[in-house]
């Protein structure tokens, strides 16, 4: 594919708005599995480790929607999200909800297993091969704006992020649901007396976390046309650095978060070394939990959800 | 008390245990020459996890053992191949060729993989009987890693990983007339690190310049942040030794980001999800290195074939020619020792000059790897078709 070659500075600007490009996208994947991981967090105080796993359900129901029903891109993504919500629901009435006066650890430990479960589930019923997510689903495009190459699967990427994020905050903001969800994660007696029902708010909790999960996983699908019963623990754990970065339990910290990993894991690939790139992920959760563990939006007191 | 008794005790039966094994290794009576027939194992993976390796292989031997006999054996003697299964296991490995020596043979070929190889060398190692290693690619297979001395009685016909980089080096040089080149080397391996090393090693020796070095890991999936950043280097020819796995979406974001530069690789590209992961347009200009191809015009291959196709009705892939070659080489060795005693057959492999095999002509080194020929395949719209056989 041919595209406009510049030298010199501008070439160098370029590549500097290509790997801005590169990043965002990457950004964008981190941002809505970060988005579970605080939301989770804020309402029920676990590190809900089988998140990442969830996501990898959400990239099958997708890959399955579209070979077996041949339905297309967002039809795919919108199944995904609603068997996700409903997986999300069902763990946490399975495994997490009977825990939750217990110790934190119990609760912790759990979720361990529940994602190894999720993994190996998997692999049991179809197998450790990878898939090959179809390319019709997503023809390829790309568009050169003068020397920068930007695909349409990055901006569906990127658009579709920002709209679920919009959404999330609408619900957060502006309906009862959200209201309810703030109360719980506030003070989750005084919600009671209040008469919020917390158990159906914990399940909605899951159930929009779970979904934003799925909807990142078919965007892996689509970005990176292979899928398989691990994909999800490697992005998992980075976006849950980029949840303790953003600072765990603060939705606005997970977005920025999100971004800011995907940003900074291009630019260490692109102007240090590739070598480096995830020793500096991890580097950041370690410097972050030194220098400020409540995270970058991080509060004493404040609002969480 | 009665702990220290028990312990005692189990130090004893061990004892007797391991004295027993000394004893059955140091006392295999090698009845080598067997009459008018001349002994030659098989320890081949026959079942377990890379059972298909090990039956290509036994085919494609027993196909130059029968060709072999046919024209009358050697020295005048025939040849009486013994076949055994390890089971795909290393330590399985080790007590087939333990029963093998016991049966009287010259020499053992197989196991395919190098773990099994490297089960089955102490035995042949104390028993002084030569092992032909048709597929093992591992660097310190023919080598104590410890010393870093040559292990006297193994061999290979196979060239080991490293040297693929070699081969695709002396290719983006002379063939593709590459004069600068980018390296991006799954950096979580010895084989994609040890591909790297060579190539880099060949191509500047070649007048080349290595223009970037970048690395991923097993398992990555975003490679565009250094594919940006090799684009802007403008290579002309992007090295990428590692597994299908990666290899395949990587290419693929490579040619999304308008890379057109030529790419390759090693064997560890071959497979179909290559075609089905990177889209066939996008392979296209894409090159790796393996043993052999069954699409070789090269006469004696051809005859290969069809003898192979006549006689198993399927196609040989690579375990089968190198299968086939091990025999060969066998039978070189003992016709240039003139002996069937195993220590003058493992002297005279080490001496091999100029052998030609179906996989290539090949000289045995000092570390009894074969310098020999390998060939480029290349993807065309999704096939691999052939492109051209390297001798360095």
């Amino acid at each position: 594919m041919p595209f406009t070659v510049y030298k010199g500075e501008v070439a160098i600007m370029l590549e500097f708005l290509q790997q801005l490009v590169n990043g965002l996208s990457l950004g964008a994947i981190y941002a809505l599995i970060a988005l579970g991981y605080t939301m989770v967090y804020g309402i029920i105080m676990l590190i809900n480790f089988a998140h990442g796993d969830i996501m990898m359900v959400g990239a099958f129901v997708g890959f399955y929607s579209i070979t077996l029903l041949g339905t297309n891109i967002v039809m795919a993504m919108i199944f995904a999200m609603i068997a996700c919500a409903v997986l999300g629901v069902l763990i946490e009435k399975i495994a997490y909800r009977p825990l939750r006066k217990s110790t934190r650890i119990a609760a912790l430990i759990t979720a361990i297993g529940m994602s190894l479960f999720l993994e190996y589930m998997t692999i049991f019923l179809i197998g450790p091969q990878q898939k090959v997510f179809p390319h019709s689903a997503f023809p390829h495009k790309e568009y050169d704006l003068m020397g920068l190459l930007i695909t349409n699967k990055d901006i569906f990427i990127i658009i579709s992020a920002v709209v679920l994020m919009l959404i999330l905050q609408y619900i957060i903001k502006m309906t009862k649901t959200g209201k309810a969800m703030r109360a719980v994660s506030v003070d989750r007696e005084a919600a009671v007396l209040m008469g919020i029902s917390v158990d159906k708010t914990i399940s909605i909790t899951f159930a929009i976390g779970s979904a934003l999960a799925a909807a990142a996983g078919v965007m892996v699908g689509v970005y990176y046309n292979t899928i398989n019963p691990l994909m999800g623990i490697i992005p998992g754990l980075k976006a849950f650095v980029a949840a303790v970065l953003g600072g765990i339990g603060i939705i606005p910290g997970a977005m920025v978060g999100g971004f800011v990993m995907g940003i900074l894991e291009t630019f260490v690939s692109g102007y240090g070394s590739s070598l480096y790139r995830d020793a500096v992920a991890f580097g950041v959760l370690v410097l972050i939990l030194l220098i400020k563990p409540t995270g970058l939006f991080g509060k004493d007191t404040g609002e969480k959800v | 008390m009665r702990k220290g008794v028990l312990r005692r005790l189990s130090v004893f039966v061990l004892m007797v245990f391991v004295l027993g094994i000394v004893v059955g290794c140091g006392g295999g009576d090698q009845k080598t020459g067997d009459g008018d027939k001349i002994n030659v194992g098989l320890n081949v993976e026959l079942s377990g996890g890379v059972a298909s390796y090990g039956t290509n292989c036994r085919d494609g031997a027993m196909l130059a053992i029968e060709e072999i006999n046919a024209a009358g054996g050697v020295l005048g003697k025939q040849l009486n191949p013994i076949v055994r299964d390890c089971k795909s296991l290393a330590d399985e490995a080790m007590s087939v060729s333990a029963a093998l020596v016991d049966e009287g043979i010259v020499a053992q070929i197989g196991p395919l993989t190098s773990s099994n190889v490297q089960g089955s060398t102490p035995v042949l190692m104390d028993n002084g009987i030569p092992l032909i290693a048709p597929a093992a690619t591992a660097p310190n297979v023919t080598v104590d890693e410890k010393t870093g001395e040559t292990l006297k009685y193994i061999f290979r016909v196979c060239f080991i990983d490293p040297f693929q980089g070699t081969l695709m080096a002396e290719f983006a040089a002379d063939n593709l007339g590459a004069k600068t080149a980018a390296i991006y080397k799954d950096a979580s391996t010895d084989y994609g690190k040890g591909l790297a090393e060579y190539f880099k090693k060949t191509f500047e020796a070649k007048g080349g310049t290595i223009v970037a070095e970048e690395g991923f890991v097993k398992d990555d999936r975003d490679f565009k942040a250094a594919l940006t950043r090799i684009r802007s280097k403008n290579p002309d020819f992007i090295y990428v030794p590692g597994y299908y796995q990666e290899v395949a979406p990587l290419i693929k974001q490579a040619r999304e980001l308008g890379i057109t530069a030529p790419m390759g690789g090693g064997d560890g590209w071959d497979s179909p999800d290559m075609v089905s992961v990177a889209t066939a347009p996008n392979l296209n200009n894409t090159y790796f290195t393996n043993h052999y191809s069954s699409q070789d015009t090269d006469p004696k291959i051809v005859a290969f074939v069809e003898a192979y196709k006549a006689k198993y009705n399927k196609e040989p892939d690579a375990f089968a020619a190198l299968g086939y070659d091990a025999v060969q080489l066998l039978v070189q060795a003992i016709k240039d020792a003139n002996s069937t005693d195993p220590v003058k057959i493992a002297e005279a492999l080490a001496n091999i000059k100029d052998f030609e095999g179906i996989t290539g002509k090949m000289t045995i080194d000092e570390q009894h790897n074969p310098v020999k020929a390998g060939v480029i395949i290349e993807f065309k719209d999704g096939k691999q078709v052939m492109n051209t056989r390297i001798q360095p």
